[in-house]
């Protein structure tokens, strides 16, 4: 009985075998095509291009329903429209494209305080494309480098993000209620409501990470 | 009476409209009010107004044009989470948080009360998301 039920199982590995071999003879199996190897700053879609050449408003802080319209000091604070209209422009958020105005040298905020701190923006020079199951979504091409600029490891690692690629548990439900991405995006960086900001890869490339991608030009080194 | 019944009898959504308006109106209550802020910017009130004080509205868009994020939240000790920083007065005219620039040096000490605590009475502490978001897990 044995030697039958070990003879059956070499019969249908056999068959297998052979199945799979035919199949790789009669036609190769392409893989994934392997997604972008630079990141590069998305342009604005048609519609935003379109509002984009209305003029941008922004409220006054007498007028922003947080300030106090009375308060004493108020005549003494910038209002946002005075600074902000020099930046490049954006549909969303603060009506400023952050990203474009550090790379392009708009603005060039210190990345330290004090001299004895250590920089670590060099350390990460690699672009992600990860690997969560994005549903009919495209993937996610995550610049690694152009994050490190703003914001240093210590940041985002090892509270919000573990450090292994892949071992985060991110959901988007979960980035909507202000966890993983979402502590900054739709807070403070460009809001949940531009999807394809970061869903930016088609959905069949194969997930991989780029070391020593392109992704911003050096901004100015700090003093 | 008379025209009200000749609504009905031609369409039963005028019946349900004023239903369904009022339940509108409370959704609408029930809702976080809007508020028209700048983009992130963040009141804080956990202790202000208790003390007797305006809370404070801190503006994310003019500190991130002159330092960068990791300058305040690594640097200064700022945890990434509106909340969650249980600072008090005492500790930043020690320089600490806020005090370690607002000290009269790089900006403005703390003498100068009503620069930081502008706000209106009666807010809640968080981060506000402006016109196209209500903040996180505001949807």
């Amino acid at each position: 009985m044995k030697r039958y039920i070990f003879e059956r199982l070499l019969a249908v590995c056999v068959g297998l075998c052979v199945a799979q071999a035919s199949l790789f003879a009669a036609e190769p199996i392409a893989g994934p095509p392997a997604g972008p190897t630079a990141w590069t700053i998305l342009e604005p879609t048609p519609e935003e291009q379109a509002e984009l050449l209305l003029e941008r408003t922004w409220r006054t802080l007498a007028k922003d329903d947080l300030h106090d319209p009375a308060g004493p000091g108020l005549r003494l604070l910038i209002n946002p429209g005075a600074e902000l209209f020099k930046l490049p422009p954006d549909t969303v958020g603060n009506k400023v494209r952050w990203v474009k105005a550090l790379q392009e040298g708009h603005i060039n905020p210190q990345p330290r305080l004090f001299s004895t701190t250590k920089l670590d923006e060099d350390v990460v020079e690699d672009i992600m494309l990860t690997k969560m199951d994005t549903g009919d979504l495209p993937r996610v091409l995550f610049p690694h480098k152009l994050h490190s600029e703003w914001l240093s490891c210590k940041d985002c690692h090892d509270r919000i993000f573990k450090t292994k690629a892949g071992e985060t548990p991110i959901t988007m439900l979960a980035i909507l209620e202000g966890e993983y991405c979402g502590r900054c995006h739709g807070a403070v960086a460009f809001p949940l409501t531009k999807c394809m900001r970061c869903h930016s890869v088609p959905h069949e490339t194969r997930p991989h990470l780029v070391k020593g991608a392109a992704v911003a030009p050096a901004t100015k080194k700090s003093k | 009476m008379g025209f009200d019944l000749h609504i009905q009898s031609r369409c039963n959504l005028f019946r349900y409209l004023p239903g369904s308006a009022i339940l509108l109106v409370l959704l609408m209550m029930l809702a976080p009010s809007s508020v028209m802020a700048e983009y992130a910017d963040v009141v804080l009130n956990k202790r202000a107004e208790k003390a007797g004080i305006s809370p404070v509205i801190f503006p994310h868009w003019f500190h991130r044009m002159r330092f960068r994020c990791k300058v305040c939240h690594t640097e200064l000790g700022f945890e990434m989470s509106a909340g969650a920083n249980n600072m008090t007065m005492a500790d930043i005219i020690d320089g600490k948080f806020c005090g370690i620039c607002h000290n009269g040096k790089i900006a403005w000490g703390p003498q100068n009360c009503f620069l930081c605590h502008s706000g209106k009475r009666g807010l809640e502490s968080g981060i506000q998301g402006g016109e196209v978001t209500g903040g996180p897990g505001r949807w």
